[in-house]
């Protein structure tokens, strides 16, 4: 289980968390939701503890990991994988290498299991046969896939998704949305996604945050954020910009 | 600086990446580095030759030439170029991978980023940048050798002849001992830089400038202070 406990963080004179209380179940699919720039990648960076906040804590299966030595944290993160935004693939390895360094640096497989292991993960996502190409030879879909193989390497309890299908065309994000429901169905893992796809969040999550100036405003399951009263919530799903008169003026 | 002498040891537990960095930084950089030394051996040779007629005879002008190359020119002109070429690279590739998370994709892993990209290239070009300057010296030597024979018409005699009792082994040392610093500060620089570049392209066109400029103005300086030191 993750918790968040009044998790403040500041860039400059910008407040992006103001006090972020939540919890995440072992093996629950969250999908944490909220406009553009309210701090939803900032908290996820948090989880994994890439950012230290100003104030609060994150415990992650009762340990903090906010302020905790370096080697603690490397412990910690050992049971995350996560997907970034970009992918964020090195662009000077191969798949094979890309999906095989986690294992090459903290397991004592052989090369040959490390091929193995890659090649499963890599059929998961459907791309083995990939093994031999560079990031840049792969299209945006098949580089997020290349990703998620890379995160789910070494086995991880918990699957950060970034902006998962963010910059896809509607089939393709579709494909990757099919694919976190089947890795949380048959790795049985905590999944925390962060986007502003609705279409996405009502397909893949048990449950729905949105996060808003800083703070959680609304928690539900996707039926109850369907009909809920939270105004901004419901504007959010809708896709009702805040001030029509912004609208036409432009 | 801290944390890159505490995770040094990723130097032996991760030495093909020492190695790596060794050939792409060091050795890749022997071309520009062997043009570099024969120049300034040249000129060096050009120069005294300039300066000494009709004042000092010209049995001076090998040891002046040795001493110049071996002492100041050879390590400060090779190191300011490799700080043009690999501190202002690492800067950019380091810059690079930070604005596009992928240092950030290594630390989620719970790879520690100095230990995986800073250290073995510090430790590389901390390693490979005596070894560079020593070649440098060589084809300097050779360059001014060249230039005061075959163009100036002195002697071999009288370039050569004197340059063993003006050589002193702790001569060549300190000018080794420049370079080893040289490489150190440039390549952290690099690094440091990199760490810390954001905002995207033109962030990272920024590190490459600002790693470059500090660069050479660290190499400047440290001359300096290891010269008050050294003699």
């Amino acid at each position: 289980m993750i918790e968040v406990s009044n998790l403040h963080k500041d860039f400059g004179l910008k407040q992006v968390l103001r006090g972020v209380d939540l919890k995440i179940n072992t093996g629950e699919s969250l999908t944490i939701i909220g406009q553009s720039g309210c701090g939803k990648s900032v908290l996820l960076k948090h989880l994994v503890g890439l950012l230290e906040p100003d104030k609060g804590t994150v415990f992650v299966d009762g340990e903090a990991i906010t302020g905790a030595p370096r080697k603690q944290v490397y412990q910690i993160r050992k049971k995350f994988g996560v997907l970034f935004q970009s992918a964020a693939l090195f662009d000077s390895m191969t798949v094979e290498e890309n999906v095989g360094l986690g294992l090459f640096e903290h397991t004592a497989m052989t090369p040959g299991e490390r091929a193995k292991r890659v090649a499963d993960c890599l059929e998961m996502v459907s791309l083995n046969g990939t093994q031999k190409l560079k990031p840049a030879e792969l299209s945006g879909g098949m580089k997020k896939r290349v990703g998620l193989a890379r995160a789910i390497a070494l086995n991880p309890q918990y699957i950060l998704y970034d902006e998962p299908t963010t910059g896809l065309d509607p089939i393709t994000a579709d494909s990757i949305n099919d694919l976190i429901i089947h890795l949380n169905e048959e790795l049985h893992v905590t999944t925390i996604v962060v986007t502003h796809d609705m279409v996405s969040a009502f397909k893949i999550s048990d449950r729905i945050v949105m996060l808003h100036l800083g703070t959680v405003i609304f928690s539900g399951t996707p039926s109850e954020t369907k009909s809920t009263s939270v105004e901004m919530v419901r504007r959010f799903i809708e896709g009702e910009a805040e001030d029509k008169s912004v609208v036409t003026h432009y | 600086m801290g944390r890159v002498i505490r995770e040094s040891g990723a130097v032996v537990s991760r030495r093909h990446l020492f190695f790596r960095e060794c050939v792409r930084l060091g050795i890749d950089s022997l071309p520009l580095v062997l043009i570099v030394g024969a120049f300034t051996g040249a000129v060096s040779g050009w120069q005294g030759h300039y300066q000494l007629e009709g004042y000092l005879p010209f049995d001076l002008i090998g040891p002046a030439t040795f001493k110049a190359i071996v002492l100041e020119l050879g390590p400060v002109l090779t190191a300011l170029i490799i700080a043009g070429r690999v501190s202002a690279s690492i800067a950019a590739e380091l810059g690079s991978m930070k604005v596009t998370e992928q240092i950030d994709a290594l630390e989620s892993m719970a790879i520690s980023s100095t230990r995986y990209l800073a250290v073995p290239r510090i430790a590389a070009m901390t390693f490979m940048m005596p070894i560079l300057v020593a070649q440098a010296n060589f084809v300097a030597l050779m360059g001014a050798a060249f230039v005061l024979t075959m163009i100036l018409n002195l002697t071999s005699t009288q370039f050569w002849g004197l340059i063993p009792n003006f050589f002193y082994i702790y001569d060549v040392f300190s000018g080794l001992l420049k370079a080893f610093f040289f490489g150190l500060s440039s390549s952290m620089i690099g690094c440091y830089i990199g760490f810390r570049t954001t905002g995207g392209a033109e962030g990272v066109g920024a590190a490459t400038i600002t790693a470059f400029v500090w660069s050479c103005l660290a190499i400047l300086i440290l001359d300096f202070l290891l010269a008050m030191m050294l003699f």
